[in-house]
């Protein structure tokens, strides 16, 4: 644990491999103070925890058969990619797990880590870092049960890389969560027109449409370096009620649950196959669990 | 110089409610902060309803690994046994408020101390023979008739159980309390600060306000509170009947002054609960024993306030009904007669009403008396405060297990919108009832009369009640 430490903000400028992408960073640094407002600029993110908590949550309980449910992710390390203010690390903590956040704008950290201060069981169960996910490979190889990358991918440069440095840090048979935004026209309306410019739940210029991505690519991706995709799910958001759902269509938002599987597998020929595959293999994984 | 600390800013709170008390905390205030406990949830008030508030959420699965306090100004209650005498204080329970008891275990304490089911309910007008009769088909309980001190030892029995999550600090009193600013402003802690008289301190992420109806907590979150002050007195009585009997009805009557009711404690003993003018409790309070037996038993059965008008109107009314109900009409049975009454047993208390505008905010929650206070005539009071038990406490330990704030709003007001849609009729109606029957105005007591007959003809309006 100490060795992470070391790391500093020197590194993260000198790498050129580096899935993080710079103009992404100014975006979120602007934002740094707000992150704990639940009425402000990242409210969706506050509510969006009522559905991506318990997903998470559940599937790990579904996945263990010795729990309790008090403390039901107790002894669980989760890694928080991209944790920004902690919004996300603090529910997981709160139910038990030890975590580690990470993110590469300092001022999220430093925000996250203030926020957590104040809370003695907080503050001893998570750990934050500002460093980019290429950073800790080192150290951390096979360390990680659990990653958790909830609204990322769509902010880095290079998902592959991101992908595999997800892989080297994550133990056999460890999950890998992703939630994001699908490219689709529908997501382009919704997600960035009224989201960003008419309705303001997102800050403007917070999503690109270009680095959008949906599900077949990321399970392609996924599934050729070593993941098997076990579940996906829609998202909506209700921005009357500023609250989400799950929904059948994966057209906008969108939840993957993905395991470490060792071996790369070849991509299959169609992304519908890939679906069906998927579903027959979770199916008898069940069983081998 | 922490108890220095703590009367300058006792003094300091005490002298300016209001902005002041919004303002945020002093600077000293962090280092003090960072030695005082944090608990998860603090309960303030160890009344019926804090106390239960307090077992719910320490038996809660959820709750596992938190930490709860309850604060109590009075002390330790428990019994192995109850006193011969009965108290003068009781409550109707009702089937669902027993049932939150069970879930924790307190119920079973309560049966094994002791409880009185009664199984039919009579109200009746003093200014016309209009009745209505309450009972259920099937011959289950209507609802238990229980000494507030059994229902607080069974509590405190269950507290006991879940001593290594809630902390109760019996005789302690909190006097102060400091709100967080809202919470994007993370330079100051973000708990509700408590002070207590012995100068000691705690933090809390949700507080929860049991207080009563004088709220303390409601008053200092600065929360509007729309109440108002009958001119009525309850008073309160454990009397003897003239002879034994099955005892599980419950009798009231509205006299134009203010409803009596008798609610059974066993085969020969009952409760009396009188709600009447101020003067009249006094003189209640202040005759010699026999007059006041006399008293309540010609309140029962004295026929002075009827008139010929209402009387005919009335039966003219209830022919009609039994014309097109014929089962419409149940049989009036005669309520017991008061042979004596407990000597010391005689107490008397002011009445009124009350409903806070809002029952939450950021890191508070007002539950009981606290939020709202109605008249005893329906029986409601604790039950109203059980309900909200419930329903807080599956907010929160849904809560709990997605890992939220437990003092977040996002939940809070769900509570609020459930426990608000439910009570603010029944304190309307409760109220509107009161009003209604405390005239002898031969209009109003016709309306009633003949609404009373008409709802007991009536099944599904019943059921409702």
């Amino acid at each position: 644990q100490l060795s992470l430490f070391r790391l500093t903000m020197k590194r993260l400028h000198s790498t050129s491999h580096s899935s993080v992408d710079s103009k992404e960073m100014k975006k979120f640094q602007l934002l740094a103070q707000t992150w704990w407002d639940e009425e402000g600029e990242y409210s969706a993110l506050h509510s969006m925890n009522d559905i991506r908590v318990p997903f998470i949550r559940d599937t790990l309980l579904n996945m263990s058969s010795n729990y309790h449910l008090g403390n039901p992710l107790s002894g669980i390390k989760i890694l928080d990619v991209g944790c920004g203010g902690g919004l996300l690390s603090e529910p997981l903590g709160r139910l038990g797990a030890s975590v580690t956040g990470i993110d590469p704008v300092e001022d999220n950290i430093r925000t996250a880590d203030r926020h957590k201060s104040f809370d003695p069981v907080l503050a001893k169960r998570i750990q934050y870092k500002s460093s980019s996910l290429e950073e800790i490979v080192e150290e951390c190889m096979e360390t990680f049960d659990v990653i958790v990358a909830s609204e990322v991918v769509e902010h880095v440069a290079d998902l592959e890389m991101f992908i595999k440095c997800c892989s080297q840090v994550l133990k056999l048979e460890g999950s890998l969560f992703i939630t994001t935004i699908n490219k689709t026209q529908l997501s382009y309306v919704l997600g960035i027109v009224v989201a960003e410019k008419i309705l303001g739940i997102v800050p403007e210029g917070t999503h690109e449409w270009e680095k959008f991505v949906p599900p077949e690519e990321l399970e392609r991706l996924l599934e050729s370096n070593g993941f098997l995709v076990k579940t996906v799910n829609g998202m909506l958001y209700n921005p009357l009620s500023g609250s989400w759902s799950w929904m059948e269509s994966t057209s906008i938002n969108y939840a993957m649950h993905a395991v470490k599987c060792g071996a790369p597998r070849q991509p299959s020929p169609t992304g519908a196959l890939s679906e069906m595959e998927s579903e027959q293999s979770s199916a008898t994984a069940g069983t081998t669990m | 110089t922490s108890a220095m600390m703590a009367g300058v800013c006792r003094r300091g709170m005490l002298a300016s409610l209001g902005g002041r008390l919004r303002a945020g905390p002093r600077a000293p205030l962090r280092s003090v902060a960072a030695a005082a406990p944090l608990y998860d949830v603090v309960v303030s008030g160890g009344g019926m309803v804090g106390s239960a508030m307090a077992a719910v959420l320490g038996h809660d699965i959820h709750f596992h690994d938190k930490k709860i306090a309850l604060l109590e100004a009075g002390p330790r209650k428990e019994y192995d046994r109850m006193p011969e005498t009965y108290s003068n204080r009781v409550s109707s329970i009702s089937p669902g408020s027993a049932t939150l008891l069970s879930s924790f275990g307190a119920w079973d304490h309560v049966c094994s101390l002791r409880l009185k089911p009664f199984r039919r309910m009579q109200v009746w007008d003093a200014c016309s023979e209009a009745m209505i009769v309450f009972e259920k088909d099937d011959l289950d309980d209507m609802g238990y008739i229980v000494e507030n001190d059994v229902i607080m030892s069974a509590l405190t029995k269950q507290l006991d159980a879940v001593a290594d999550r809630v902390e109760v600090f019996y005789g302690s009193r909190a006097v102060g309390y400091t709100w967080p600013l809202p919470s994007h402003s993370c330079d100051t802690s973000p708990w509700v600060q408590i002070e207590l008289a012995d100068g000691r301190r705690l933090q809390t992420k949700l507080l929860i306000g049991a207080d009563g109806h004088n709220s303390v907590v409601r008053k200092e979150a600065e929360i509007k509170n729309i109440e108002h002050r009958y001119d009525q007195s309850a008073v309160v009585a454990t009397l003897h009947l003239s002879e034994a009997t099955d005892n599980n009805v419950a009798w009231q009557r509205f006299l134009p002054a203010g409803p009596i009711a008798l609610l059974p404690l066993s085969d020969t003993a009952s409760s009396l609960v009188w709600s009447t003018s101020h003067e009249h409790a006094s003189e209640l309070l202040a005759m010699d024993e026999e007059s006041f037996v006399d008293s309540i038993n010609s309140a029962f059965w004295s026929n002075a306030n009827h008139t010929d008008f209402i009387d005919t109107a009335g039966a003219m009314f209830r022919s009609a009904l039994s014309l097109l109900k014929p089962s419409g009409t149940a049989v009036r049975q005669l309520p017991p007669s008061v042979a004596k009454v407990d000597p010391e047993s005689r107490a008397t208390f002011p009445l009124g009403v009350g409903h806070a505008t809002e029952y939450v905010q950021h890191r508070v929650a007002l539950i009981g008396d606290a939020a709202h206070r109605v008249h005893p005539l329906a029986g409601q009071g604790v039950n109203l405060g059980f309900g909200d038990i419930a329903c807080l406490a599956h907010h929160l330990s849904a809560a709990a297990f997605n890992g939220s704030d437990l003092g977040s709003l996002k939940h809070l007001l769900k509570f609020e919108t459930e426990r608000q849609r439910h009570n603010v009729s029944l304190i309307a109606v409760i109220d509107g009832l009161k009003r209604l029957y405390s005239t002898r105005l031969a209009p109003l007591v016709l309306l009633r009369t003949w609404g009373l007959q008409a709802t007991n003809a009536l099944p599904p309006v019943k059921v409702r009640i």
